[in-house]
């Protein structure tokens, strides 16, 4: 199960002097779900949409099972927009119909149902949904013809922090399904939770790529400590001789061995009760690879 | 077949719950009519209409004696070329009087209009004493009531609205909302979708002409001498016309705003000049002339014809067929031209 499932070579999208992409490649395969992050305007929703077809690529090729992506290759391919809509005034359910009447090959709508957890808004107009409802059915449609290779682009953007678990753990439904799962997001600890395999773009190209464990370890050593200012009495943080960054109620230290650090804290009667230990998370990543925070 | 009735059933269902544009399908024909047939409903027309039909062969006696007449003030002279049809339109009190002038000239009037009646004391009077004299011929027929010859207008009008807006903008508005960008990425060709659109939207507008018609004819008691099926005919073809080109205006803009104005740009010159409220007959030829290219003049011309005057679909062929080819050079364009976003 390890041959590529699907791969962008040198793909890139300008529109007049606007360069959008400007030389993306990566390989997708089968069964892995894979997770292109960046900020707003990174060319990540510009790079799927030369994936599955919808747009057209100024250069570069995509492969689908080793060949040149065509239209007859589209019904193994599910996508999830970021913002579109569906026919005014349709129910859910006929929304449903509709998208399996226009599918050449469907999956069983009740199995869909069941997998969406649609049930309880089936007979709503699709425009009166809730958010997460609403990326639900999407992520149905995104289903109907049970593809191979599904594209779910932010699918959790605007979403409070219970419906994004929930869209989290149908993703994980899919993953277990064996399908391949390409997505994109600005939020790290859904690239975390999601991907096993993540590339991180930037200004229309890929930064950096990789598992997010090995690319944590590649670029950080150490565990990060967070003290109240409060609590540091009249020391000086560069007294420490450790890497440390101010916050607006705290300083926070990248320690290459805690034990140590917290040593050399106790040593100046520092109150540890109100620290707290972290590891380096895809969030730092992002600022150690670009400067900048990710949703700048 | 089965994604293009998908896609018909999901546009009729759109359509059929969208209230206010359906309440509106309905209303906007019938508050037209009402409203017409009650301004004109006590005095139609205000001014005489007289068809004239000029014989070439006319000796100055009687050219003399016809000039007094045709200065005559508040009566207006429709040139024709031949007397039949003009007899027709007497008959249905579309014109007051019709005057040939020659050697022999001859007037007929309609023995039931009243203006015919004041018509012929003035030209009595006025020959009173000369030398040529002229021969009275009479027909008869029940009148046409403006709010009659209006009907087919009205219902013209109502298919080319419906078919553009209907059309034109629920393509533009479905590309604005990316709904276009998820049916692409189906199985679905833009072919089936585009034609079930226009199946949707000829079906409703049938179903739409046909609860009018009724409810002219239960309301306004209106006369329709044709048949009413060749009405509705009639009528599909127009709006098959209509909705050809508002597939070319919704082909690739995705503005609403755009797609607005230029169906305003299309529908407002062809509701005002071709024919619905008044007849071209008499205005400047030039506009007359400019009338022609407009796909509503013709549908107008063959629906009233079919309402006023008894025409079959033969009989009205010539501008069906011309509506027909237009609407086949406005399909090709607007594939040409189309695409999803």
């Amino acid at each position: 199960m390890n041959q590529t499932h699907i791969e962008a070579r040198h793909l890139r999208k300008s529109y007049g002097s606007l360069v959008a992409v400007q030389d993306v490649s990566f390989g997708v395969r089968r069964g892995q779900c894979f997770g292109l992050l960046g900020p707003n305007g990174a060319g990540k929703t510009t790079t799927i949409e030369m994936m599955e077809g919808v747009i057209t690529p100024s250069a570069g090729e995509v492969l689908f099972d080793g060949q040149p992506l065509t239209r007859d290759q589209h019904h193994k391919i599910g996508i999830q927009f970021q913002n579109t809509s569906l026919q005014d005034f349709l129910t859910v359910r006929e929304c449903l119909n509709l998208f399996a009447s226009l599918s050449k090959k469907t999956r069983s709508i009740d199995e869909l149902i069941g997998l969406c957890t649609l049930e309880e808004f089936l007979e709503r107009d699709n425009r009166k949904l809730s958010g997460g409802q609403r990326q639900r059915l999407m992520l149905a449609l995104a289903l109907i013809n049970d593809p191979e290779l599904v594209f779910l682009d932010e699918p959790t953007t605007g979403l409070d922090p219970q419906a994004r678990r929930n869209l989290w753990s149908l993703v994980g439904k899919i993953k277990a399904e064996g399908k391949s799962v390409i997505l994109t997001t600005h939020y790290m600890e859904e690239a975390y939770e999601l991907c096993d395999e993540i590339a991180i773009m930037d200004t229309g190209l890929i930064i950096a790529q990789g598992k997010p464990q090995d690319l944590l370890r590649q670029y950080f050593e150490g565990q990060y400590i967070d003290i109240p200012n409060a609590d540091l009495n009249s020391s000086l943080p560069d007294s420490f001789g450790l890497q440390f960054q101010r916050k607006q109620n705290s300083v926070e230290f990248h320690v290459p061995d805690v034990k140590a650090a917290l040593a050399q804290f106790i040593q100046r009667d520092i109150s540890l009760n109100r620290m707290s230990v972290r590891t380096a998370t895809l969030e730092d990543l992002f600022i150690h690879l670009t400067g900048r925070e990710l949703r700048e | 077949m089965k994604r293009f009735f998908a896609l018909l059933h999901a546009r009729n269902q759109e359509f059929l719950r969208d209230r206010g544009s359906l309440s509106w399908s309905l209303l906007f024909p019938f508050l037209i009519v009402i409203g017409f047939s009650f301004a004109f409903s006590g005095t139609n027309q205000d001014i005489f209409k007289v068809a004239l039909h000029r014989q070439i062969s006319q000796n100055e006696q009687a050219k003399t004696q016809a000039e007094e007449f045709l200065s005559t003030k508040f009566i207006q002279f429709v040139d024709v070329s031949t007397i039949e049809p003009a007899l027709e339109k007497l008959k249905r009190h579309q014109f007051d009087m019709v005057l040939e002038l020659g050697n022999s000239p001859q007037y007929w009037v309609n023995s039931s209009s009243p203006k015919g009646y004041l018509l012929e004391k003035i030209i009595s009077t006025n020959l009173a004493g000369q030398p040529v004299s002229i021969t009275r011929g009479e027909v008869s027929g029940r009148e046409i009531r403006y709010v009659d010859w209006l009907l087919a207008g009205l219902l013209s009008m109502n298919v080319m609205f419906g078919s553009l807006f209907g059309v034109g903008y629920v393509i533009v508005r479905y590309r604005k909302a990316g709904v276009l960008r998820r049916i692409k990425t189906t199985s679905v060709t833009a072919f089936e979708f585009l034609a079930a659109q226009v199946a949707s939207r000829l079906m409703l507008m049938m179903i739409t002409c046909a609860i009018v018609l009724v409810g002219c004819k239960f309301l306004a008691d209106v006369q329709i001498l044709g048949s009413y099926i060749h009405l509705l005919a009639a009528l599909l073809i127009g709006s098959l016309c209509m909705i050809s080109l508002a597939l070319i205006v919704a082909a690739r803009i995705s503005s609403e705003e755009l797609a607005g104005g230029l169906l305003n740009l299309l529908s407002w010159p062809m509701m005002l000049f071709s024919g619905v409220w008044f007849s071209l007959e008499g205005t400047n030829p030039i506009l007359q002339k400019i009338a022609q290219i407009f796909p509503l003049t013709h549908l107008v011309d063959a629906t009233r014809a079919i309402v006023t005057e008894g025409a079959t679909l033969a009989d009205v062929s010539a501008p069906l067929t011309l509506m027909v080819a237009l609407s086949a050079v406005f399909i090709a364009l607007s594939s040409w031209l189309f695409k999803w976003e």
